[in-house]
């Protein structure tokens, strides 16, 4: 009894020590503090210029010194090229990195994290400092995350095969017949059930993915989504399909607005409201990352309402 | 009428020791069980609330408001799972009952039968559930089949009905292994056939001793059928996360337990009952400890 | 006289194990004889070779004349004629008393409902069960399962009737119970194989006593000769080995 007591006593003893060493071990670098306009320097083995953020942004990111934004997995195009947001390439990705870049966070200081769609609506802790994924800002959202103001507004749009009867319509009413598929829990399916209100109930989907294989497998007749996922849908990945048209915003169904997505009373979104705004007015950035990205994907016929 | 009052007065049957001892034992029992009953609903109660953030707990699981506005839309899309359970659990029974026996005869003739049944049930258990979901609900309708007959309920369905049966075929086989062969001795011994032996003698022993794992099977069927909104329809745990999505709220998902519940327990209590029933009717003195 | 029964040249094997060794018996119709023997000597087998339930290796059997031991040929019609009583009773448990004996009588022998139940009762009544008949065997002690085994194979109406140690899991109070229903069948009609290990039984009910030895046929007599007057050295040995006990 003695002999395991004193054991045990010495295991805990040596946990203990290689506990304490850990802890002690890892902050010993002292940080010198220079301001300059633009950042805070922080000295490092590479010698190479970090930018780490600006005085809106300090103590209020994730992890201090970095910007950790989340997108979804896989990223699709033309929101993010080659589900490889750190390319910069889509649109998305570009816009996350000029705000990046407007926040004072040099592109080496950004972290990609990957969410689900729904998983970053809940409420609770993130794991990011903001998210973007074509997230539409609506009210019921905004009861448990917080929204930045929009970066890009577009509608909802139609997504058939060329050769479907419907190709054609040019109006909701034509549509009542058609079996509908969407993705769960998006403003998407929101707008099928409330507004083009068919008669068969739609069917509904975890991903885009998903419901591009009911249409191929024709289980479904229309897929609704946004409208460049809709024309990039169109022009690349189901062959024979078309766009056959968008649906203009009305009271009943405002267009939708995309936001960046953040924690609930997310002190970070003003300064990214304040980065967004000059993106969008004094810069003009937003407009010429949507001209990159999006030129070709804003054209489509209008479906009225009626 | 004088003799029934004195019947009242107190004049009770003696008990014997056994029953006397019996009976103080029932008496703690239930006062401990009342009692840590009692302590632990009081725990949850005073304490629960206590928590942190139990506002924020109770407002995004528990919102009454919220149970009232979603529960018709909930139920509506519980038909859906309750009309798939109900289709599939009959065909998953009868095919993997067919193809218990298949893997059990043993006549040499039906080797390439025995063979392939066994493949089967390898196969289907090896894969998960949800792969072939998507590959049988959307692949198969995919090769060109038109509608009605490209359906994902169908398919979907199908697939359900595929993998349980190889899950179910093995509780089956293991059921049917453990009757001991004397029993087949003796009914063959009085001229039965095989087949007659498999259906009077063998199969209702086996099946009497499989319920337990049975009943968990379909157990786990009945919520396997949410699955099925992988590729479509709307039953009620999607209904549940679309609702959540919209308003941003996790209560539609209790609500959807409690709906959940409110069928599987009773079913499970009435499969013990008659499992009970059976056994009582069946068997001789049961050990006293 | 054809013998009911007949074995010539009988081997059986089970794996490197030979349990009967070019063993030929016969067994003349309505005739009880009973088999001794030490365990292992082959009793149960002979008399599974006899339902067909084992198939022989070498050899032959005959039922009125009639080789039976033919590989490929159907058993049922054969089990049909002979019924066999086991040590373990091997009633069906998930069935009554009465449901165990009519079973075999509706499905088998296609008797209706009515007739097979009636059969049944006057079974069960003429050996002292009537009040068992919705018992279900778990309920039953060992001798009255054992009693309703024997039933279930008499109901058949077999012509040859095969007991291996049926009294061999059953307590000593019960086994008279149950070797008084055997006695009860002695003279009517049905030709009686009896594998046991209760001598004093086997001496007062048999017409022939066989003492198998290492699954040959060492010495078959009357009871009164095998008993009282073994020829063969093996035989001696064997009863002073369980007389001693």
């Amino acid at each position: 009894m003695k002999q395991r007591s004193i054991r045990v006593r010495l295991i805990a003893l040596g946990t203990v020590a290689i506990i304490g060493l850990a802890a002690c071990g890892g902050s010993d670098e002292a940080t010198e503090e220079t301001t300059e306009d633009e950042g805070i320097e922080l000295e490092s083995s590479d010698s190479a210029f970090l930018t780490t953020g600006n005085d809106c942004t300090a103590g209020k990111t994730l992890v201090e010194g970095k910007l950790t934004i989340a997108t979804g997995n896989p990223a699709y195009e033309p929101w993010v090229v080659g589900d490889a947001p750190e390319s910069k390439e889509g649109f998305e990705a570009a816009v996350a990195y000029a705000v990046a870049a407007e926040l004072g966070f040099s592109d080496e200081n950004v972290v990609w994290v990957r969410t689900g769609f729904d998983e970053a609506i809940q409420p609770g802790a993130k794991n990011f400092d903001f998210n973007l994924q074509q997230y539409s800002i609506t009210e019921e959202r905004k009861a448990t995350v917080s929204f930045s103001d929009p970066y890009y507004s577009t509608n909802q749009a139609l997504v058939a095969y060329a050769e479907s009867p419907v190709a054609n319509a040019t109006s909701v009413s034509e549509l009542k017949g058609l079996k509908f598929g969407a993705q769960a829990g998006t403003t998407s399916l929101e707008f099928i059930t409330s507004v083009i209100q068919p008669d068969a109930e739609p069917f509904a989907y975890d991903d885009n993915a998903a419901a591009k294989a009911a249409l191929e497998a024709k289980q479904i007749d229309a897929i609704v989504v946004d409208l460049p996922t809709a024309l990039y849908i169109s022009a690349v990945e189901i062959e024979g399909s078309k766009v056959v048209g968008q649906f203009p915003p009305s009271d009943v169904a405002p267009g939708d607005d995309f936001g960046l997505l953040f924690d609930l009373n997310n002190p970070l979104v003003e300064c990214v409201n304040v980065a967004l705004d000059r993106m969008r007015n004094l810069t003009s950035e937003l407009a010429s990352i949507e001209e990159t990205w999006l030129s070709t994907y804003t054209g489509a016929p209008v479906i009225s309402l009626d | 009428m004088a003799l029934h009052l004195h019947r009242r007065s107190g004049h009770q049957p003696r008990l014997t020791t056994r029953q006397e001892h019996e009976r103080r034992q029932r008496r703690r029992s239930s006062f401990i069980a009342a009692a840590s009953t009692f302590v632990v609903l009081v725990a949850v109660v005073v304490f629960v609330p206590r928590m942190p953030r139990w506002d924020r707990v109770k407002k995004s699981f528990f919102d009454v408001e919220q149970m009232r506005d979603s529960f018709p839309r909930l139920i509506d899309a519980f038909w859906l799972d309750v009309k798939i359970f109900a289709w599939t659990t009959p065909a998953i029974f009868i095919a993997a009952l067919l193809i218990a026996l298949a893997r059990n005869s043993r006549s040499p003739a039906l080797f390439p039968v025995r063979m392939l049944a066994a493949a089967y049930t390898d196969v289907m258990r090896g894969v998960p559930v949800i792969l072939w979901i998507y590959l049988v609900g959307f692949g198969v309708p995919g090769l060109g089949l038109e509608r009605p007959f490209n359906s994902p309920l169908l398919w979907g369905s199908v697939a359900l009905g595929m993998t349980y049966s190889g899950y179910v075929a093995e509780v089956f086989r293991a059921g049917i292994d453990s009757v001991h062969e004397s029993q087949r001795a003796a009914a063959r011994s009085l001229g039965l056939s095989s087949a007659q032996t498999m259906r009077h003698v063998v199969l209702p022993q086996a099946i009497r001793r499989v319920v337990p794992p049975l009943l968990n099977d379909m157990v786990s069927l009945q919520k396997d059928v949410a699955l099925v909104s992988l590729i479509g329809p709307i039953e009620i745990l999607r209904q549940a996360g679309i609702d959540k999505a919209k308003f941003a709220n996790f209560t539609p998902f209790v609500v959807a337990a409690l709906i959940f519940l409110s069928v599987t327990i009773p079913l499970t209590r009435l499969t013990d009952y008659l499992w009970h029933r059976e056994r009582r009717r069946t068997s001789g003195t049961q050990v006293a400890s | 006289m054809t013998p009911k029964v007949s074995l010539r040249g009988v081997t059986k094997s089970f794996g490197t194990n030979t349990v009967l060794r070019d063993l030929s018996l016969d067994v003349a119709p309505g005739e009880v004889v009973s088999l001794i023997g030490a365990s292992g000597s082959g009793k149960t087998t002979i008399l599974r070779c006899i339902n067909l339930l084992e198939q022989i290796d070498d050899g032959a059997v005959w039922l009125d004349g009639d080789e039976i031991s033919t590989i490929g040929r159907d058993p049922n019609p054969v089990r049909r004629r002979v019924g066999i009583v086991f040590q373990s009773f091997n009633l069906f448990p998930h069935m009554s008393v009465t449901r165990n004996i009519t079973l075999a009588l509706t499905k088998v022998l296609g008797l209706d409902g009515e007739a097979a139940t009636q059969r049944a009762m006057e079974l069960l009544t003429r050996f002292g069960l009537a009040d068992k008949a919705d018992a279900f065997p778990d309920q039953l002690s060992g001798g009255q399962q054992q009693r309703v085994a024997i039933i279930r194979a008499l109901a058949m109406q077999p012509e040859v009737l095969l007991l291996d140690e049926i009294t061999s899991a059953l307590d000593p109070e019960l086994v008279g119970e149950v070797l008084d229903v055997v006695r009860e069948l002695k003279g009517s009609g049905i030709t009686l194989l009896i594998a046991t290990h209760e001598m004093a039984f086997a001496r007062e009910i048999s017409d022939r006593v066989c003492f198998l030895h290492a699954g040959s046929v060492a010495e078959i007599g009357s009871p009164s000769q095998v008993f009282g007057a073994p020829r063969d050295e093996r035989t001696q040995q064997f009863l002073r080995r369980v007389r001693s006990n």
